[in-house]
């Protein structure tokens, strides 16, 4: 009724106001159709001096940095030209984690473990960036970057043992499955709590210029948890330090059922949030393995001299579910993924391959079969180490280590008294031999 | 002895045991050591760098130091601390400052879900041995966002120690110890008494530091080791239980109502010393606790169960609760809320009454 509209904005002629409520453009049962999207021309962009200040480089923050074109030939300055033995080895490593993913996957839901996580689709955002950084350089991923730890070699057995918390698990059991941690191979023990990496990054880059070190931190978040309060904070630090990080921002469009509206996509683009910090931005089709190794590479080569610290946004799509936990199918249009504009990593790596002459499908069959074959002789290993839930577990008094340097006297009351507990519910084990029920 | 003086330093720890300082003083000189001893030591927060910190904690260290090692920060708690869980992991020993404890809470996800699990988490990979350092309490006129006493949060936390000193020469051992400590220390420091202990008789003229027997700091490194408690005073009639500033608070109460007290300050309430709280409260059979810190939930109730839980057979009276009412700290009002010597001295009574 116009006199109840009357009343609600108080009586005057000023317009009522009204709260905008992001709403993705496609729900389940919908036609998906991204030709909104521009994703621009493989080769068009320029490659800016690795020096640039960023205000000279702000276009940059709204285009989509492109090599591997429709004709599955690499183009333009941002093409890394790298030989075809290390093209192979990022599609190897591609393919393997889609094997283990898939694997892993299929172990949750036999009952093995309790949560998993794909990357599916995302692969090259990992991957092909992580082999654009130092060996040593230190990395603080989110969950979904377990390419970075199989392109540096993290044996899939301890993975395997720390996604079925079992008694090989170096981690002791204590962590979410996927929660891994390796100093080793520099990279940084992965929180539940969202963004809360990327300060720890940036601090761990300080140190590293403190220090007068070579070694650069690069960190990993996706475009919904760049709301938090964590990544404004790294933003600031990073640059009012020039800290020699990278802030990955992995918008992979969706933040479990939150479309990245919810981010602020409508409004402008993640890479975009670099250029209000003075900061160098980038945003790169995440897709196209060879653009993700370049961008990563400039933005490595910028840190390591002394240039600061670099946003970029890997635009991708998110091709199945959050985790074990989630069933998008009940909020998204399941045509999505066919119908995205850039396409399947590992697809578009090997036809490029292919093109250049250097790989065939038969080695591509291969090579997936030998995938497959590794992660399965890595899961039957794992298995003698224990599933979830099986007694394979680590002792009990575990659980009061490493609370702190020290057991402190409260703690040891309360392993006193778990050890007591364990006696009264399985009294016919030796209470010190390690596994338990 | 003559009125102690504030003295040139000499050359060497130990030369001139009567050196007298202030409490911030002597925590300046505890970071100033531990910059000097160990080059993977930062210090920093908002202020604390050319100024000195705004209360003057960190004065000079900087241009001792250097830039890289004492510097400004952004205003962002969840940035100072997330960047020292970084600064951790790559090896260094940060100490950063929140200027105030009712500014840490945007820092808490950091300490809480970070700094203090990483250990746990990572099973020894990374660790995060900061030292957060902040004053915190009331008594300055700082109204709410500037007077609070949020220690009991930070107990709760598993993987996180918790620091109050009460004099100067525990300060500097204090926070020595928990700088090289390798787990996440708060350490809280009463700023009511900086500048000289507080009675709790605020109508009264400020002693300042140096006619206390404990502000005389030695030169150079000491510890004090975290998790043991000092006795303030022995006695057989009553176990008092305090920290910070309600160590001399309780203190001047129990000597103006002539009370044989067994006073404990605890230093530190993780890792707590509870043999020294036992052995107290077996003596006495009388327990008081008092905290400047909000009632519900506050540590003391946590000390109050453990008494109760440990002591009980010993216990002649109830054990009784003296702190800061369940209300925001008020500005006008500073007076009326702070547990002072008629709430204590109430408190003590009805022990003793028992």
């Amino acid at each position: 009724m116009a006199g109840d509209s009357e009343v609600a904005s108080g009586g005057s002629n000023k317009p009522a106001l009204a709260l905008h409520v992001p709403e993705p453009k496609y729900r389940p049962g919908d036609t998906a159709d991204f030709s909104h999207i521009d994703i621009g021309e493989a080769g068009a962009l320029s490659r800016p001096d690795e020096a640039s200040a960023p205000a000279d480089m702000s276009d940059f923050a709204y285009s989509l940095v492109r090599v591997l074109g429709e004709d599955n030939q690499a183009h333009g300055a941002w093409d890394p030209k790298l030989d075809a033995d290390t093209l192979r080895t990022m599609l190897g490593n591609m393919a393997l984690v889609r094997a283990f993913d898939e694997r892993m996957f299929r172990g949750q839901r036999q009952g093995k473990t309790s949560f998993y996580m794909k990357c599916t689709g995302e692969e090259a955002t990992s991957v092909a960036a992580g082999m654009a950084l130092a060996s040593d350089d230190m990395v603080f991923p989110s969950y979904r970057q377990q390419g970075i730890l199989i392109s540096r070699g993290y044996p899939l057995i301890e993975m395997i043992n720390q996604i079925y918390s079992n008694k090989g698990d170096k981690l002791k059991g204590r962590q979410l499955p996927i929660m891994y941690s390796s100093r080793e191979h520099s990279f940084f023990t992965i929180s539940g709590n969202l963004a809360t990496q990327l300060p720890q990054a940036v601090g761990w880059a300080m140190a590293s210029a403190i220090k007068g070190d070579t070694r650069i931190a690069a960190t990993w978040v996706g475009e919904g948890s760049t709301a938090e309060g964590d990544f404004h904070s790294a933003c600031t630090f990073a640059t009012v330090y020039n800290a020699p990080v990278i802030l990955n921002v992995i918008n992979n469009q969706w933040a479990i059922s939150s479309f990245s509206g919810f981010a602020g996509s409508e409004r402008t683009t993640f890479a975009a949030r670099a250029l209000g910090y003075g900061m160098a931005g980038l945003r790169v089709d995440g897709n196209d393995a060879l653009a993700v190794f370049a961008a990563q590479q400039w933005a490595a080569n910028r840190a390591r001299s002394n240039g600061g610290p670099t946003l970029i946004e890997y635009f991708t799509y998110r091709a199945e579910g959050h985790s074990t936990s989630d069933d998008p199918s009940g909020y998204r249009s399941a045509q999505e993924q066919d119908e995205w504009p850039l396409g399947d990593p590992i697809t578009r790596l090997k036809d490029h391959l292919i093109a250049i002459g250097e790989w065939d499908e038969d080695r591509q069959a291969a090579m997936d079969k030998d995938c497959a074959d590794r992660v399965k002789t890595a899961t039957k290993e794992a298995e003698k180490n224990g599933i979830l839930g099986h007694g394979l577990h680590h002792p009990f008094r575990t659980m009061f280590e490493d609370v702190f340097e020290e057991l402190p006297w409260h703690l040891k009351e309360q392993a006193d008294q778990a050890t007591r507990e364990r006696e009264i519910k399985w009294p016919d084990e030796h209470p010190k031999d390690g596994a338990g029920k | 002895m003559s009125e102690p003086q504030v003295t040139q330093a000499p050359e060497a720890a130990g030369e001139n045991a009567e050196r007298r300082l202030n409490m911030i003083d002597a925590i300046n000189d505890a970071m100033d050591i531990m910059l000097e001893r160990d080059p993977d030591v930062i210090v920093m927060g908002e202020d604390v760098g050319y100024f000195g910190g705004v209360f003057r904690a960190t004065a000079g260290l900087q241009e001792k130091h250097g830039k890289t090692r004492v510097f400004d920060t952004p205003i962002s708690e969840c940035g100072i601390i997330g960047v020292a869980v970084g600064m951790g992991a790559y090896g260094l020993r940060p100490v950063p400052e929140i200027q105030f404890a009712d500014y840490i809470y945007p820092g808490l996800d950091q300490l809480v879900s970070e700094a203090a699990r990483l250990r746990y988490r990572s099973a020894t990979e990374f660790i995060a041995p900061m030292t957060v350092r902040s004053p915190f309490g009331g008594g300055i006129f700082g109204g709410q966002t500037h007077s609070q006493s949020p220690e009991a949060m930070f107990t709760h936390v598993s993987g996180l120690k918790t620091v109050i000193p009460a004099t100067p020469y525990d300060a500097k051992g204090l926070l020595i110890a928990a700088i090289e400590d390798n787990d996440p220390v708060i350490f809280f420091e009463p700023k009511r008494i900086y500048n000289g202990p507080f009675s709790g008789y605020y109508d009264k003229p400020v002693e300042p530091w140096k006619k206390h027997k404990d502000s005389i700091v030695p030169e150079g490194y000491y510890r004090i080791p975290l998790g043991k408690a000092r006795h303030v005073a022995q006695g057989e009639a009553l176990t008092v239980l305090a920290y910070g500033t309600m160590v001399h608070v309780a203190e001047a109460v129990c000597a103006n109502k002539g009370i044989d007290a067994d006073i404990l300050d605890l230093r530190t309430l993780v890792p707590l010393d509870i043999e020294a709280i036992e052995a107290s409260v077996e003596k006495t059979g009388r327990c008081l606790i008092v905290h400047e810190a909000t009632r519900t939930s506050g540590f003391g109730a946590e000390l109050s169960a453990l008494v109760t839980e440990r002591c009980f057979y010993h216990l002649e009276a109830p054990v009784e609760r003296v702190t800061g009412f369940d209300t925001p700290y008020p500005h006008s009002l500073e007076w009326a809320y702070f547990p002072g010597p008629v709430r204590i001295g109430e408190a003590i009574d009805k022990i003793m009454s028992e």
